[in-house]
C-alpha cells in the first residue's frame, strides 16, 4: 500500500499521471512535463512536495547537536528564520542525506529532509542525538507546496492574509517564517524565485485549489527533475549517496571547515579525502541531437567517469547532464551513447538561473 | 484507454501502418506508445531512399524519459519522412495518428501488411503488457 499526500485527490482530479516515488503515489505530470517546466521558467508553477519529511529539533542543546550532525555550521545562522543547506555525513565521509535547516533560535530549528531516505534519516537523527538535550519531532500533519517562477510570489500572495503578506514583505532568499497557520519559506529546487509553503494538511486541498484559481500551473516530478538539473542542483540517490564524498558531489561549498575544533560526523574522513583528492562533479552540454542519461559512461585523457543525472533541457533546447569525472578532466569528454562515443563540452554544474541560460 | 483507430494496422512494437494506395504506407507510433514515452524531444528518422527490412530499427523516438527504437513493420523503400518533426517533435504526442507520422514506405510486398495486427489484436497485445 503506497503513501499518499493530502493533495492526492487533487492530482487525480486533474488527471495527473501517477507514479510510485519511493513508496509515495505522486504525479509525474499533468499532461506535458515540458509545458509544466516552461510555466515555472516563465510564469508560475506549483509542486506537491508533501512527501518530504519535516523534522523539528528543539532543546537546550539543539545548536550543539546540529553543529555535530551537519557538515555545514548552523552557528553561521544569526537571523531568525535564516536557512542553510547542508550535507549530513556518515563516519566514512559519505552523504547520508542533504537537507535544509531553518534557524529560529539556538534551541529551535526545523529540518526538511528527503522522503526517499525518511526512515534512514530519522534513525540517523535519533542515533546521533544520544548525549544531547534535544527533542526530535516529525511533523507529518503538514502538506508542503512549492510555488516557483517569476510570478510565483505575486500569485501566491493573493492567498495570504494581511499578516502573512506583512511577514513575507522584503524577505530575502533562503529564509522561512511562521505566519499564522502557514510556514512560508523563500526556498526552492528550480533556480527561480518563489516560496515553499507548509500548510496544515486539512487545509491543503483548498489551498492548492486557490493557487490553481490564481493561475498557478500544477507541475509533476518530471518537470521538477528537469528544473533542478538546469539549476545544477543535486538529487540525492542519483548525484550523491552514502558512498559519495561531498567533495566529489559539488558540495564543497556546504562544508564549514572553520573552526577546526568543531567535531562533526565524518570530519576526519573528509579531511583525509581532501588531502588525497577526489573526483569532481561537472556539468556536461551536448548541443547535437540526443539526450544524455543517468549511468552513461564517460572517458577522457584524465580517465573514466559517469553521468549521474542527464536530461533534455527544455529551456536550452538541448541535452545537459551532471557527471562525476577525475579532477584533472579538461574542456571535453566522450560519452558512450547508444554504442557510440560522442564528444561533449564540460562546464560548471549550473545551466539556467532565473529563466536565463548561464552557459 | 488510449485511442486505437480501427482503419489502421499495428505491430506489437507499437508502430501503426496506414495504406495510402499504390503500395505506399504511412508509419507512425501509437497513442499508447507516445503515452508511455512522454514528451518527445527528438525524432531521428531514416533517410529517403533507404531500403529497409521488416523489424529493422529505422528511427529513434527520444523523449524526456527514454530513447526508444522504432522498427519498420514492413519491408520496402523509404520514400518520404516527416521533416516537420525536426522542429516540432511534440506532434508525435499531440497527434500521433496525424501530424505526428514518421515516414512513408513503398512496400516490397503490399500483402505483408495483412499479416500485421488489427486494432483489436493490438489492443489485446497492450493488455498483455
Amino acid at each position: 500500500m503506497s503513501n499518499t499526500t493530502a493533495l492526492h485527490a487533487k492530482h487525480l482530479e486533474a488527471g495527473a499521471k501517477m507514479v510510485d516515488f519511493f513508496g509515495w503515489d505522486m504525479p509525474i505530470n499533468y499532461g506535458s512535463q515540458i509545458e509544466e517546466h516552461h510555466a515555472v521558467r516563465k510564469d508560475a508553477g506549483m509542486f506537491d512536495v508533501s512527501h518530504m519529511t519535516i523534522v523539528d529539533v528543539t532543546g537546550s542543546q539543539a545548536k550543539d547537536y546540529l553543529r555535530y550532525l551537519l557538515a555545514n555550521d548552523v552557528a553561521k545562522l544569526k537571523d531568525k528564520g535564516k536557512a542553510l543547506y547542508s550535507g549530513m555525513l556518515n563516519e566514512e565521509g559519505g552523504v547520508v542525506d542533504d537537507l535544509i535547516v531553518y534557524h529560529f533560535d539556538d534551541t529551535n530549528y526545523r529540518l526538511v529532509v528527503n522522503s526517499a531516505t525518511r526512515e534512514k534519516d530519522m534513525n540517523w537523527l535519533k542515533d546521533k542525538a544520544s548525549g544531547f538535550d534535544v527533542t526530535i519531532t516529525e511533523k507529518p500533519d503538514f502538506a508542503m507546496i512549492a510555488v516557483q517562477g517569476p510570478n510565483a510570489k505575486e500569485k501566491a500572495a493573493t492567498l495570504f492574509s494581511e499578516a502573512q503578506k506583512e511577514a513575507v514583505a522584503g524577505m530575502k532568499p533562503f529564509f522561512g517564517v511562521q505566519a499564522e497557520d502557514l510556514f512560508i519559506a523563500t526556498t526552492g529546487y528550480t533556480g527561480e524565485a518563489g516560496y515553499e509553503i507548509m500548510v496544515p494538511a486539512d487545509r491543503a486541498a483548498q489551498f492548492w485549489q486557490d493557487l490553481l484559481d490564481a493561475g498557478v500551473q500544477p507541475c509533476g516530478l518530471g518537470a521538477r527533475d528537469t528544473l533542478r538539473l538546469e539549476a545544477g542542483m543535486n538529487l540525492y540517490g542519483q548525484d550523491m549517496d552514502d558512498k559519495t564524498s561531498p567533495l566529489a558531489a559539488n558540495m564543497a561549498w556546504t562544508i564549514t571547515w572553520e573552526p577546526q575544533d568543531r567535531n562533526f560526523v565524518g570530519r576526519q574522513a573528509l579531511e583525509a579525502q581532501k588531502a588525497a583528492g577526489t573526483d569532481k562533479l561537472v556539468g556536461l552540454v551536448m548541443t547535437e541531437k540526443g539526450v544524455l542519461r543517468h549511468g552513461q559512461k564517460i572517458r577522457s585523457e584524465a580517465g573514466e567517469g559517469v553521468i549521474t543525472s542527464g536530461t533534455f533541457s527544455p529551456t536550452l533546447g538541448h541535452s545537459i547532464a551532471l557527471a562525476r569525472v577525475p579532477a584533472t578532466t579538461g574542456d571535453t569528454v566522450e560519452v558512450e551513447m547508444r554504442k557510440k562515443w560522442v564528444t561533449v563540452s564540460v562546464v560548471k554544474p549550473s545551466f539556467v538561473r532565473n529563466g536565463k541560460s548561464v552557459l | 484507454m488510449s485511442n486505437i483507430p480501427t482503419d489502421l494496422r499495428y505491430a506489437a512494437t507499437h508502430e501503426w501502418v496506414r495504406p495510402e494506395g499504390e503500395g505506399v504506407f504511412t508509419v507512425g507510433i501509437s497513442e499508447h506508445a507516445q503515452e508511455l514515452l512522454g514528451d518527445m524531444v527528438f525524432v531521428d528518422l531514416p533517410d529517403v531512399g533507404d531500403a529497409v527490412s521488416t523489424g529493422d530499427d529505422v528511427a529513434v523516438a527520444e523523449s524526456v524519459k527514454a530513447a526508444s527504437d522504432v522498427y519498420t513493420p514492413i519491408s520496402g523503400e523509404i520514400i518520404e519522412i516527416n521533416e516537420s518533426l525536426e522542429d516540432a517533435p511534440e506532434q508525435v504526442n499531440s497527434d500521433p495518428y496525424g501530424d505526428g507520422w514518421l515516414f512513408k514506405i513503398k512496400a516490397d510486398d503490399p500483402a505483408e501488411v495483412e499479416g500485421l495486427l488489427d486494432a483489436e489484436g493490438y489492443e489485446n497485445s497492450i493488455d498483455e503488457d
